[in-house]
């Protein structure tokens, strides 16, 4: 037995899959939210229809794009990959299970968390990423830049979807707050020093990460931003 | 010493073997001792079944001091009961209160079949260790114990390791029924020391496999296995296997 692609089918080759893909999606949420985040500048979308004008042409983040889907679809592919090995490790279940004994909830609901997500990027894929890419977005800015930011102001009219974004940040919140720590675990950087670092990094992100994306169809619906 | 005797009702898993399919019974027992530890209110429940001449209850158990990785009952979908850092056979009965409802069933996964009732057939553990989870030495006369020198924490670290009893609670308890906190402690208390260095790549590759091959699932980095140990092994062997793994299969020129 030889090769990295047979260490990458091994169990913890598998980990590592998870890990490294998952690290390299937290990355990307950085960008994310702090490119979105020009909307709270509150200057009718201006700065933030150049931040997207240039996420949308550059060809640096063009090619990048796709490194990203594919680094979501191996994340998602080895999700559901290792969730039927797992359930086959276990054919018959426990009468009485008491997980909450000795572990997180939400370490234990990765899975249903992440499928939610999975629902939540499908709905905010059709949104925004297919206006943007295939079916143009309608009007321009002041600065003759595609108006992005009119599509968030119309999408975040609807209630509805207002609050099934801001309940889903609640479970990104989740899935981030197991994932990130869970990452330096699988790539063996478990450290005496280091691990309080890690523990408060992984909480701070993921808070502030979700609240972020909360609060941007929020301060639209309420008219916090104009 | 706890005074009043107490009256309980079990749960039980009973199966005949691996091809039947179980199913919980119920048992009531009266004037249980607190003081006395959980397997021995199972050898009165089953003193009670040979009275009737029923079948008793076939549990796995040997030192009964929490040593030997023999006992094995998962207790109220717990393993080895609500108390940290014991085994079955050192929970007490003063741990439950008079009235209880006590579920009791075996480990359960796919690696670990039912043998009978509460037994459970742990040999894929003994096949992970023949895999690799030893060292190889030249005969000859034992060298000079200071030869080696170890440092402290090193040391300690090892030791920690080599507590691991191999009792499976870990498998039992983890969400994914994987064994991950077992094969790191075992490959860990050999990675740690001088002595396990010239087969510490060819150790972890081969011990992983054999982990796979005996079709335990994956770990999610809950922390199951590490708050149920009985032995308190930690999640630093897991990464600790981790790295050696990354390093054997990318770094090393050693293939397996």
């Amino acid at each position: 037995m030889s090769g990295f692609g047979n260490a990458l089918s091994s169990s913890i080759g598998r980990k590592y899959v998870m890990g490294v893909t998952g690290i390299f999606l937290i990355l990307f949420l950085i960008v994310h939210a702090g490119i979105n985040s020009l909307i709270f500048l509150d200057d009718n979308g201006l700065t933030f229809n150049v931040g997207a004008h240039f996420m949308a042409t550059n060809w640096i983040i063009r090619a990048g794009e796709y490194v990203l889907f594919l680094g979501l679809l191996v994340h998602i592919y080895q999700a559901i990959n290792l969730t039927i090995q797992n359930k086959k490790a276990r054919p018959q279940t426990y009468a009485v299970y008491n997980g909450s004994a000795n572990s997180k909830w939400y370490s234990r609901s990765m899975g249903l968390l992440g499928t939610l997500l999975l629902i939540f990027l499908v709905i905010h894929l059709k949104d925004f990423w297919v206006v943007s890419r295939f079916t143009g977005i309608p009007t321009v800015d002041a600065n003759g830049h595609e108006d992005l930011y009119a599509v968030m102001r119309e999408k975040f009219h609807d209630p509805v979807r207002v609050a099934a974004y801001v309940l889903l940040m609640i479970s990104l919140c989740y899935h981030l707050l197991h994932g990130f720590a869970s990452a330096f675990q699988t790539m063996g950087w478990n450290h005496s020093k280091y691990n309080g670092i890690i523990k408060g990094a992984s909480v701070w992100y993921s808070i502030i990460i979700s609240i972020l994306f909360a609060l941007m169809p929020i301060a639209v619906y309420t008219g916090l931003i104009n | 010493m706890s005074t009043g005797n107490m009256n309980l009702t079990l749960k039980v898993w009973r199966q005949k073997n691996n091809n039947t399919k179980g199913a919980l019974v119920d048992y009531k027992l009266a004037g249980i001792s607190p003081d006395m530890s959980f397997l021995e209110m199972f050898d009165v429940l089953n003193e009670d079944l040979i009275t009737k001449g029923e079948e008793p209850v076939v549990f796995d158990h040997d030192c009964r001091e929490g040593i030997c990785g023999m006992c094995s009952m998962f207790i109220n979908g717990r393993p080895h009961g609500p108390k940290d850092l014991v085994t079955t056979c050192q929970l007490h009965m003063r741990s439950f209160k008079d009235g209880d409802t006590i579920v009791v069933e075996p480990w359960r996964a796919a690696a670990f079949p039912v043998v009978k009732d509460l037994t459970v057939d742990r040999s894929a553990f003994d096949r992970v260790i023949a895999a690799g989870g030893f060292i190889s030495v030249n005969t000859g006369n034992a060298q000079d114990a200071n030869s080696l020198p170890i440092p402290k924490m090193q040391a300690d670290a090892a030791f920690e390791a080599a507590a691991c009893i191999g009792c499976g609670a870990c498998v039992a308890t983890c969400k994914n029924a994987s064994a991950m906190l077992f094969v790191s402690a075992k490959i860990s208390q050999l990675a740690l020391l001088p002595q396990g260095q010239p087969e510490r790549y060819r150790r972890v590759q081969s011990m992983v496999a054999q982990m796979d091959a005996e079709g335990f699932g994956n770990c999610t980095n809950t922390g199951a296995c590490e708050a149920e140990c009985p032995k308190g092994i930690s999640l630093e062997n897991i990464a600790r296997m981790n790295r050696d793994f990354a390093s054997a299969k990318f770094v090393s020129e050693e293939t397996i």
